[in-house]
C-alpha cells in the first residue's frame, strides 16, 4: 500500500516533465514484512539495480536491517514510517514524525485538557513502543502526573484479556498505547468487550491509524484519540484532492489514506527538488540538497531539516468518530522541528544530530 | 480472582478450541497436519466473505464455515495426505507446503489481484467480522461483569467438545476410528475401511477448526497469517494431553489456559506465556507421552 504512494508520485512527476526533464524509473521490491528479506531486497537494488535511492522500510526492524547496506554501499533511504528516534544516518531522509512531533504534544493536551492524571502506558513488546514509554514517562512526570503501570504484549500477539483486566483494576484515567500491528486490533475489541470506555478512559493511541479503525469496526475506538501530524479527515483542498487522485490510481473507490502513506507520496517531491537544487543524482547531491527542501503535502507544509535529515511536521490530535473518521480536536498552527534525540534530552538549542552526524559525548 | 478464573477458562476455550481438530487428525491418523491453522484462517475467512457477499451473521457462518472448511479438508486428504500415510516427517513437511499455499492464495485473491481484480473480503489486508449487539461488552452474572463474546466462546466450546464426544464415543464412525488409533492394521483385518474412515475423520478435523475460526473472527484479527501461531499452541495441547486422547486435550487445555492467566496476572503476559511453554516442557519431560495415555498392547 506505501509502494502504491511512491508510484503515484513517480507517476504524477512523469506526467509533468519528469525530474530535470528526466523520466522516474521505478523498481518495486517486497520486504514480505521480514528484516532479513529486506536487507537481501535492499541489497539487490543497491548493488545489482545501481540505484542511489530508495524509498520504503516499514517497521523499525526492517530500517535497522538494510542501514548497514546503504552506509557502506553509500545509496540514500527514504523513510516515511513515524519512528521512536535515537537514530542519525547521513544516508537516511526521515520523513515520518519522531517521537517529539506525537507525544511532544499529545502528552500535555492529555493531562491538561483532558484533565486525566493517571496513565496506563502499554505497548508491543519491541524498540518503537519502550522508546515511546520513556519519552512519554519524562512527559507525565513533568506534567505532574504519574504513569500507573508500563506493561507490554509480544509483538503480534492478540490476547489481551489478562491486560485489560490490569488497566481495569488500575486505577488508571486513561491508557496510553504504542500497540502496533494486527494486535491493536483485538486490543479495542477487548476494551470495550470488558465493559470499558473511552468516555471514561480514553485510549490515546500513537499508531492506530484509519487502516485499523477500518479492520475493527469503527464503532470499537470511538471517542479514542491518536496523535498523527496526518488524518485522511483533514479539510483542505489539497488533502481532498490527494484523497481522489489517491482513490483513482489504486482503482479502489474506498481506499483509506493515512499518515504513512502520505509521508510515502511527499517525500518522493523532495527528493525529486533536492536533484533539482543539487543538479545532480549522486549521494552526497541528494543530501546536500534536500536540506531545507519545503513541499506543500496534503496535510501542509513540509520540510527537510538542515541538521538532522528529519521532517518539520505539524502535530495533530484526532479524536476516532463512528464513521471511521477523526475530528481534529487539536493542532498546531505550523511544522515544529523534528528532535529525534529529544527523550535524552535534545533541544533546538543543544542539537545532538547534525551535519557532522551523531555527537555521542552528549548522551 | 473470579475474574482471573474466567480469563484462564476463556483462554483454555480458545486452545481447545484449535486442539480438538488436532486430537482429531493427529490423535487417530498419526499426521501432523501444519496446515490445521489454515483451516481456522478458512473458516474466518468464510465468516468475513458470508457477511460481505450473503449478509449472513457470525452465528449463522458456523454450519457454513464448518462445510467449507470440511470439504477443504477432504480434497487435502484425498489430493495430498493420503499418499503419504506412514511417513510422518513427509507428511508434516508436505502439509506445511499446503499452509504457505493457502495463506498465499488468500493475501493474493487466488491470483486475481495479479489482474487487476479485487474480491471485497480477501487480500492481504486485516478484515472485520461484525459481532451480534448482545455479544459486545459485558454481562453481568452473580454480582461480576462477564465479557458476553467469551462467555459465548465458553459455551460453544462446550457444545463441540461434548459434540465431538458424542461422534467419538457414541457413532459407528467414532468406533472405527478408536479401532484405527489402537492399532490401524488389525482394524483393517476386521474389515474397517481404514482410508475412507481416515478421510471422513480428516474432514471433521478440519471443519471444527473452521468453526473455531467462525468464533476467533469475533475478537482476534483476521489476516492471511493467522493460523500460523494457533496451530502450534494446538499441537502443545494435543501433545500434552497424550494424543490420541480426547479427555487428555480437555484436561491439558484447561490447564494450560489457567496456568497462562494467573501467571500473566501476577507477572506479565510474556512470562506468563514462557510459563506455559515451562510447563508443557516439564510435562513432556516426566511423562513423554503426555498426561493421559492408554496402554497398548
Amino acid at each position: 500500500m506505501l509502494a502504491a504512494g511512491v508510484r503515484m508520485a513517480a507517476e504524477e512527476i512523469n506526467a509533468a516533465g519528469g525530474v530535470a526533464g528526466r523520466p522516474i524509473e521505478v523498481i518495486v521490491e517486497d520486504g514480505a514484512s521480514d528484516p532479513k528479506t529486506y536487507a537481501e531486497k535492499a541489497q539487490k537494488l543497491v548493488i545489482r539495480d545501481r540505484v542511489s535511492t530508495v524509498f520504503g522500510c516499514h517497521t523499525s526492524a526492517s530500517r535497522k536491517a538494510v542501514l548497514p547496506i546503504f552506509e557502506r554501499r553509500g545509496a540514500m533511504l527514504f523513510y516515511q514510517t513515524h519512528y521512536e528516534g535515537f537514530e542519525c544516518s547521513p544516508n537516511v531522509v526521515y520523513s515520518g514524525a519522531v517521537p517529539n512531533q506525537q507525544l511532544g504534544n499529545y502528552i500535555p493536551w492529555i493531562l491538561e485538557t483532558l484533565g486525566k492524571k493517571k496513565v496506563f502506558i502499554v505497548g508491543s513488546n519491541y524498540v518503537y513502543p519502550r522508546e515511546m514509554a520513556k519519552v512519554s514517562k519524562g512527559l507525565i512526570e513533568a506534567g505532574g502526573a504519574e504513569w500507573v503501570a508500563d506493561e507490554y504484549l509480544e509483538l503480534g500477539h492478540s490476547e489481551w484479556a489478562v491486560m485489560v483486566n490490569k488497566i481495569k483494576d488500575s486505577g488508571a484515567d486513561v491508557v496510553l498505547s504504542n500497540v502496533v500491528g494486527d494486535s491493536i486490533i483485538s486490543f479495542y475489541r477487548e476494551f470495550i468487550n470488558q465493559g470499558l470506555s473511552h468516555e471514561e478512559i480514553p485510549i490515546c493511541a500513537t499508531v492506530t491509524s484509519e487502516i485499523e479503525i477500518a479492520a475493527m469496526g469503527p464503532e470499537y475506538a470511538a471517542g479514542s484519540y491518536t496523535s498523527f501530524p496526518y488524518f485522511q479527515s483533514l479539510d483542505t483542498p489539497a488533502n481532498k484532492s490527494f484523497i481522489e487522485r489517491y482513490r483513482a490510481f489504486v482503482g479502489d473507490p474506498a481506499a483509506t489514506t493515512y499518515h504513512s502513506l502520505e509521508a510515502a507520496y511527499f517525500q518522493v517531491f523532495l527528493w525529486k527538488q533536492a536533484i533539482e537544487k543539487a543538479g545532480d543524482t549522486s549521494v552526497e547531491a541528494i543530501r546536500e540538497g534536500i536540506r531545507g527542501q519545503e513541499y506543500a503535502a496534503p496535510g501542509g507544509t513540509v520540510k527537510i531539516d538542515g541538521d538532522n535529515l528529519h521532517c518539520w511536521l505539524t502535530p495533530r490530535i484526532g479524536q476516532w468518530q463512528a464513521d471511521g473518521q477523526t475530528k481534529i480536536v487539536d493542532e498546531y498552527d505550523a511544522p515544529i522541528k523534528p528532535l529525534p534525540y529529544a527523550a535524552y534530552g535534545e533541544t533546538a538549542e543543544n542539537l545532538f544530530c547534525t551535519r557532522e552526524g551523531l555527537d555521542s559525548s552528549k548522551l | 480472582m473470579v475474574d482471573i478464573l474466567f480469563i484462564g477458562l476463556s483462554l483454555s476455550s480458545i486452545l481447545l478450541l484449535v486442539a480438538l481438530g488436532l486430537a482429531v487428525t493427529y490423535g487417530a491418523m498419526g499426521i501432523i497436519n501444519m496446515a490445521h491453522g489454515e483451516m481456522v484462517m478458512i473458516g474466518a475467512y468464510t465468516a468475513v466473505m458470508a457477511n460481505i457477499w450473503l449478509g449472513l451473521g457470525l452465528i449463522a457462518a458456523i454450519p457454513l464455515a464448518f462445510a467449507v472448511t470440511a470439504l477443504a479438508g477432504l480434497a487435502i486428504e484425498r489430493l495430498v495426505v493420503r499418499r503419504l500415510y506412514g511417513r510422518l516427517l513427509d507428511t508434516l513437511l508436505a502439509t506445511w507446503g499446503i499452509a504457505i499455499l493457502l495463506q498465499q492464495a488468500i493475501r493474493l485473491e487466488f491470483g486475481l489481484s495479479f489482474f487487476g481484480i479485487h474480491i471485497a473480503g480477501l487480500g492481504s489486508g486485516l478484515q472485520n467480522v461484525p459481532v451480534p449487539g448482545a455479544l459486545q461488552g459485558t454481562v453481568q452474572i452473580l454480582g461480576h461483569d462477564f465479557n458476553a463474546y467469551r462467555i459465548f466462546i465458553v459455551a460453544m466450546t462446550l457444545i463441540l467438545a461434548a459434540a465431538t464426544w458424542a461422534v467419538m464415543y457414541r457413532t459407528a464412525l467414532g468406533m472405527k476410528v478408536r479401532a484405527i488409533i489402537r492399532n490401524p492394521q488389525m482394524a483393517a483385518a476386521c474389515g474397517i475401511d481404514v482410508q475412507r474412515t481416515n478421510a471422513l475423520t480428516f474432514a471433521l478435523g478440519s471443519g471444527l477448526a473452521g468453526v473455531a475460526g467462525v468464533l476467533m473472527a469475533g475478537f482476534k484479527t483476521v489476516a492471511p497469517d493467522m493460523g500460523a501461531t494457533l496451530v502450534v499452541d494446538g499441537f502443545m495441547v494435543v501433545v500434552t494431553g497424550g494424543v490420541g486422547s480426547l479427555l487428555g486435550t480437555v484436561a491439558a487445555s484447561g490447564l494450560l489456559g489457567e496456568f497462562n492467566a494467573l501467571v500473566a496476572m501476577a507477572t506479565n503476559d510474556i512470562l506468563g506465556r514462557a510459563a506455559v511453554f515451562a510447563v508443557v516442557i516439564g510435562v513432556i519431560l516426566l511423562k513423554p507421552a503426555g498426561l493421559f495415555t492408554f496402554k497398548g498392547r
